[in-house]
């Protein structure tokens, strides 16, 4: 039985992939020709590796249909609501870092930290009747750090793209995204909350919890890569 | 009939018999009224859905909202009515609960502290009587303690209504009772507060980038000028900070939590005629029946979950559970007002869960 190892199916996160397995002595190719994401694996017996979309690649793990994955942790965290006990962290590979932010206006010199948000976000519903909007594509993450900041008057707003936009066009206060440099934010007269991100991500390979690939096919490829094998005992 | 089906229709005669009239609300409900009253706490309860025509829709996550909403379309004053049918909740956790789940319930209206007060003790007693089992143990709190309590505080009344709109959330009502007991400002805001030393806010703004989005440059002053000022507040005095943390920690016998409440009622003057209210209520539940010493009196109970709730909250446990109530209820005025009640408008209900009760019994349904 082979080892389904998914990996980002394009871009930059998949070059860097590439170059990550090579550096351990791991080819990896794409057949870009043929219509199915499929590829070849050398310098390791028994890996098939399966190309995906990275936002596709949380549920796979989850459902076991590849035992390890590469993406963006935001992309597991997010996706899954169970993500701990559905995968296991093997590494954190060092590349496709960034940080997923709340930001808010420029010009809201009265707001730094999640405290101010909350009670901008008090006065604002007052004003204008309606709860103060953070426009973002994590749901998930955001509503929790919401929560966890226990910040009222606020509304999520779905943004699945230029999310920074949206405050200049008026359907949202402030964000939430990831970002990089923080050009992007600052482009758009936006600034991040002096608070810890919400989440610094970075691209992990992550062990799939209900793989079918037994756990000594798993742990020879972790040794294969130079990774100790922490994530078997922890595998339910 | 099931168990769960006889046991549930037991539960809406007994609410019948109390003058309720039965509503039917619908399975689906707009999206809107949720997410504007809850926030995104409901995403994370409520399933959402849609259809092309009404837009985004949930899964009734309770009753409550659409009797209100029933309730005020009927244009009367007074009014209880009497529900039952399955709710439906997501639960994010990996322990299993129930998602869909029956539920009996009685909500109740109308104007007047003393109608008010009587409806409050003859539905705690309906539920109590309903529930019909021994072993399990009535807790009880009472929001207006907490409400009374802040607004009684020697301190702004914006200090005092930050502090009310926090009573939900206890880490932050803690962060910022803490800060107001405090002179310094959060050092957050020392560079802020510097550069207003010499520079009005509205050029502070400018400088600091164009005003996108709804918030105006107005309100961005507005609320940068209150931190300045507030930098000048006098600090809440210990011993009022001090009570009320006693207060938010009472649990106790009712009577010897109302004992408690009166000496509090030294440092924090606003308790009294709250805790005068309680004492009235235990005397009414004692005439239909309870013994208000079986009453367990909680400051804080339903703190976390039950936001408008803003009068008694109670829930019915058997001890040692850690899942839900199997009854609870309480006074939620606000919860009225925000929906468009006319002012002075109050409510009072209560709801069962029918098939945690038969489990409770012993009785699978």
């Amino acid at each position: 039985m082979t080892l389904r190892l998914g990996l980002p199916s394009k871009g930059r996160l998949m070059a860097q992939c590439v170059d990550w397995f090579a550096e351990r002595g791991i080819g990896i190719e794409r057949r870009a020709d043929e219509r199915e994401y499929a590829g070849t694996v050398t310098g390791v017996d028994g890996i098939t590796p399966v190309f995906l979309a990275a936002g596709e690649i949380p549920r796979e793990l989850a459902a076991g249909r590849i035992d390890f994955g590469v993406t963006g942790e935001d992309m597991v965290r997010e996706r899954l609501a169970f993500w701990d006990r559905d995968t296991v962290p093997a590494a954190r590979l060092g590349f496709g870092r960034a940080d997923l932010v709340v930001a808010v206006p420029k010009a809201w010199i009265d707001v730094t930290t999640a405290d101010d948000l909350d009670a901008a976000a008090a006065a604002f519903r007052a004003t204008h009747g309606h709860r103060l909007r953070i426009a973002t594509k994590y749901h998930r993450l955001i509503r929790a750090w919401i929560r966890a900041h226990e910040i009222a008057d606020v509304q999520l707003v779905d943004s699945q793209g230029a999310t920074e936009g949206t405050v200049a066009q008026g359907t949202a206060e402030a964000i939430a995204d990831i970002t990089t440099s923080g050009a992007t934010l600052d482009a758009n007269h936006l600034r991040p909350l002096d608070e810890e991100p919400v989440l610094r991500s970075e691209a992990v390979l992550f062990r799939a919890r209900r793989g079918t690939a037994s756990d000594d096919a798993g742990a020879a490829f972790l040794r294969r890569l130079g990774l100790s094998d922490a994530s078997a005992a922890n595998r339910g | 009939m099931t168990p769960l089906e006889a046991e549930t229709a037991r539960l809406a005669a007994l609410f019948r018999a109390a003058g309720a009239d039965p509503v039917a609300p619908s399975v689906l409900q707009p999206a809107g009224t949720l997410l504007d009253l809850y926030g995104e706490d409901i995403r994370a309860r409520a399933y959402t859905t849609r259809d092309p025509a009404r837009g985004e829709l949930m899964l009734r996550p309770d009753f409550t909202v659409p009797v209100i909403e029933h309730h005020l379309a009927t244009g009367r004053a007074a009014g209880r009515y009497t529900y039952s049918g399955p709710v439906f909740r997501m639960q994010e956790a990996p322990e299993p609960r129930p998602s869909e789940f029956p539920q009996a319930g009685i909500e109740c209206f109308g104007t007047g502290a003393a109608a008010a007060a009587r409806t409050e003790a003859e539905v705690i007693a309906l539920i109590a009587g309903a529930l019909d089992m021994p072993g399990l143990v009535l807790a009880m709190g009472d929001t207006g303690l907490l409400t009374a309590a802040v607004a009684g505080l020697s301190t702004s009344d914006r200090r005092k209504a930050a502090l009310a709109r926090h009573v939900w959330r206890p880490g932050r009502f803690r962060r910022l009772l803490d800060r107001y007991g405090r002179q310094a400002p959060p050092a957050a805001h020392a560079p802020l507060l510097a550069r207003m030393e010499s520079t009005p806010p509205e050029a502070l703004i400018a400088a600091a980038g164009p005003t996108i989005g709804r918030r105006t440059t107005a309100e961005i002053a507005a609320r940068a000028a209150w931190l300045r000022a507030d930098c000048a507040a006098t600090p809440i005095p210990a011993a009022e900070r001090a009570a009320l943390d006693a207060l938010l920690g009472l649990a106790a016998p009712a009577p010897a939590a109302v004992a408690a409440l009166r000496r509090l009622a030294a440092a924090l003057p606003g308790l009294g005629p709250a805790t005068d209210r309680l004492a009235a209520r235990l005397d009414a539940l004692a005439a239909a029946g309870l013994d208000p010493a079986e009453i367990r009196f909680e400051a804080a109970f339903g703190r976390t979950t039950l936001e408008y709730y803003d009068g008694v909250v109670f829930g019915a446990f058997r001890p040692g559970d850690t899942g839900p109530p199997v009854a609870s209820g309480g006074r939620y005025d606000a919860l009225c007002r925000a929906l468009g009640a006319a002012p002075g408008t109050w409510g009072v209900g209560a709801v069962i869960r029918p098939a945690d009760l038969l489990r409770l019994r012993g009785a699978v349904p």
